[in-house]
């Protein structure tokens, strides 16, 4: 029986088969605790719809906005999430860890 | 990421090869980079390093932050037994990430109605594990109880470097097996590496319960190892 988890990587190509705008965030680095490990990763499409994830929930709302944004402009995004950082992101992680995630568009 | 470079560690993914994929976190340029083979690409040490512990991350190179994703091949679990346990243990790992194999030389237990898109071998439990060749990512588990297939199969593991070793069976089935490795010549620290009796004490009852103990443990010796 073959490995189920993680198939963020063929939702991408199935949507970019479709012709969809697609965009990639990647947890790149993590402080304290944190959801997901360094390497997770969360796909959107241009319209919003995602597979996989970069926290507990607790960012995905933020990081699918400035995935749209991405498909958008093409231009990659290094975004920042911790409780120390409540004045530029909105969100923060309740659990008190920090994360950076970065995003690029699939093209 | 390119449509391109996506292409190719699917590509990679599903030819087993473990790949790593290197961004420029400022370019936001990539490239990948094959662990287990030969080449000059400057960040080939590092690569094969994140591969070898299976840890993404960020590394420096002139001065550009460079994130190394390791796209190591699925960990895999390998089944000795085609009994009523491996049915549910087989469909839970496929589920939390590993390719599994039951491996059964008796055909009425290792038939497709029971293990619908398992991969099943009926080789003798060590023909196939020299055709299977383990390795540190991989976990074996032992169901029949019966000597005649478990211990040949505990007797190759115990010569490799596998993550997880585990055996179905009662404290005394399990103390008579260790007396039979022992007088094969295995040391009391080789046969410490078999779990036995199988999978976390939670109070199993069921084939599913089982499979979800020994799961557990599995999952444990992955990702807190003992020291």
């Amino acid at each position: 029986m073959t490995a189920e988890a993680d198939n963020v990587l063929e939702q991408i190509a199935a949507w970019r088969k479709e012709g969809k705008g697609v965009a990639l965030a990647t947890v790149v680095t993590t402080w304290g605790s944190s959801p997901r490990p360094v390497g997770s990763q969360l796909a959107v499409d241009n319209s919003g719809k995602f597979v996989g994830s970069v926290s507990g929930g607790c960012i995905e709302g933020a990081v699918v906005e400035e995935a749209l944004a991405a498909i958008k402009d093409g231009e990659t995004r290094f975004l920042d999430f911790g409780v120390t950082n409540e004045q530029a992101w909105e969100v923060g992680l309740a659990c008190g860890g920090k994360v950076q995630v970065f995003v690029e568009r699939v093209a | 990421m390119k449509d391109a470079t996506l292409q190719q560690i699917l590509a990679d993914q599903a030819a087993k090869r473990a790949v790593v994929l290197a961004t420029d976190l400022a370019s936001g340029d990539e490239r990948l980079v094959y662990p287990h083979e030969a080449g000059n690409d400057p960040l080939l040490g590092e690569a094969q390093a994140a591969a070898r512990l299976d840890k993404s991350g960020v590394v420096e190179h002139d001065g550009a932050k460079v994130f190394l994703n390791v796209y190591n091949p699925p960990l895999r679990l390998i089944i000795v037994g085609a009994v009523h346990i491996a049915q549910p243990l087989a469909r839970m790992a496929a589920m939390t990430g590993y390719d599994v194999t039951v491996v059964d030389p008796r055909a009425a237990f290792a038939s497709e109605e029971r293990f619908p898109g398992v991969t099943v071998m009926t080789e003798w439990p060590d023909d196939a594990m020299a055709t299977l060749a383990p390795d540190a990512r991989t976990a074996i588990v032992t169901l029949t109880h019966d000597p005649k297939l478990d211990d040949p199969a505990l007797e190759v593991a115990l010569r490799l470097p596998v993550f997880y070793i585990g055996a179905l069976g009662s404290k005394k089935t399990h103390n008579a097996r260790l007396y039979r490795l022992g007088k094969a010549g295995f040391s009391d620290a080789d046969m410490a590496r078999i779990c036995g009796p199988v999978g976390l004490a939670i109070g199993a009852k069921s084939p599913a319960e089982i499979a979800v103990a020994v799961l557990a443990q599995i999952t444990e010796r992955l990702r807190q190892p003992p020291v």
